[in-house]
């Protein structure tokens, strides 16, 4: 099944609607993750559904069995990638690994993770501002996966982050955006792209992150996980786009009493 | 000699560098700047002894007895 639509961002200021990263256009704000793809046919299907132009990936260690696919896979599709630090515990193991990552990928683009524990998969905000700090001055552009927090957030930008990635909800729960209040607030003082990463569970979770002002979101196993990945993907698509119409058409105001649409007066009258 | 690559015990010979090594495990013809002779990305990283080696560098890095190895790659995840 194939959705068509004519979502148009025709009505939106051009200029001001494109996500640029790092001088980098983007054609999506849809940012797709890789991991938990069952087959790498049934990714790639899934990849150009979503229409995403960047993809993370993680490093580890070459097996000669699975050489190269997924690096490839990639290439084929013109789709830009996103290296992670996916696994490290401590801003040593993440700065190495980023180091890895941007030798055998060509590109000075990271997505710092520095996770607590296997458990919650939370970010670890000490490590996470050492690693930041360190890979800045080794010339890296980190794409910061940090916590809900809005002063950790400014923490990172003012450390030199490219982008700050706030997680909606722990990665791989599906439980959405846990703290709107906290998203709206961090996107309000950030002056580098803020990007909703983790927890996303379906489209309407991606659209709400697009009208808090988020500028993408960033999202694997709500996709890959889907009983119908490629259907998905397309429905993020759309969903991003509606969500940032939406932000940009300004919503109307929250009433605590209804309001009716239709005038009262020159209503016919029965005897 | 032997040397440990990604953790297990791996055997090269005695004048081995990582050009040799990296280009035998990925089956890969590669030229004296590290970059694969069949004009393909070849995608991969090594860290030797805990140093990540720039590709231009394999090939005048000797392997020694006990080395440690880790060659990676990007496989889904993220």
């Amino acid at each position: 099944m194939t959705v068509t639509s004519n979502i148009s961002t025709q009505n939106l200021p051009e200029a001001a609607d494109r996500l640029v990263i790092d001088g980098v256009e983007l054609g999506s704000r849809l940012i797709m993750g890789t991991g938990g793809a069952p087959s790498l046919d049934g990714l790639g299907a899934a990849l150009l559904a979503s229409g995403t132009e960047l993809t993370t990936v993680a490093m580890r260690r070459y097996s000669p069995a699975e050489s190269g696919s997924l690096f490839q896979l990639l290439v084929d599709h013109g789709i830009r990638i996103l290296p992670n630090t996916a696994g490290c515990f401590t801003a040593r193991d993440a700065v190495m690994t980023a180091e890895l990552a941007r030798e055998a990928l060509e590109t000075d683009w990271i997505k710092l993770e520095v996770i607590a524990d296997e458990q919650t998969l939370l970010p670890d905000a000490v490590e996470l501002v050492d690693a930041t700090e360190q890979l800045v001055n080794r010339g890296f552009k980190v794409f910061a996966y940090t916590n809900d927090d809005p002063v950790l957030a400014l923490r990172l930008e003012n450390l030199g982050a490219t982008a700050v990635m706030p997680l909606g909800a722990p990665i791989g729960t599906g439980l959405g955006i846990l703290n709107p209040h906290n998203i709206e607030l961090i996107v309000s003082r950030a002056s580098v792209p803020v990007v909703l990463d983790a927890g996303i569970g379906t489209a309407s979770d991606a659209a709400l992150a697009m009208e808090l002002g988020c500028d993408a979101v960033l999202l694997a196993t709500a996709v890959t996980r889907a009983q119908n990945p490629a259907l998905m993907g397309e429905a993020f698509k759309h969903a991003v786009i509606a969500g940032r119409l939406a932000k940009a058409a300004g919503r109307i105001p929250r009433r605590e009493h209804a309001l009716a649409s239709s005038a009262m007066e020159g209503r016919a009258e029965f005897l | 000699m032997n040397i440990t690559l990604n953790g297990s015990r791996h055997s090269v010979a005695d004048d081995a560098s990582i050009t040799t090594l990296i280009s035998h495990i990925t089956g890969r013809s590669l030229a004296a700047n590290g970059q694969a002779t069949d004009g393909q990305k070849l995608g991969v990283a090594v860290a030797h002894n805990s140093e990540v080696v720039p590709r231009s560098q394999w090939f005048v890095t000797a392997l020694a007895e006990g080395d440690d190895v880790e060659l990676v790659t990007a496989v889904q995840g993220g």
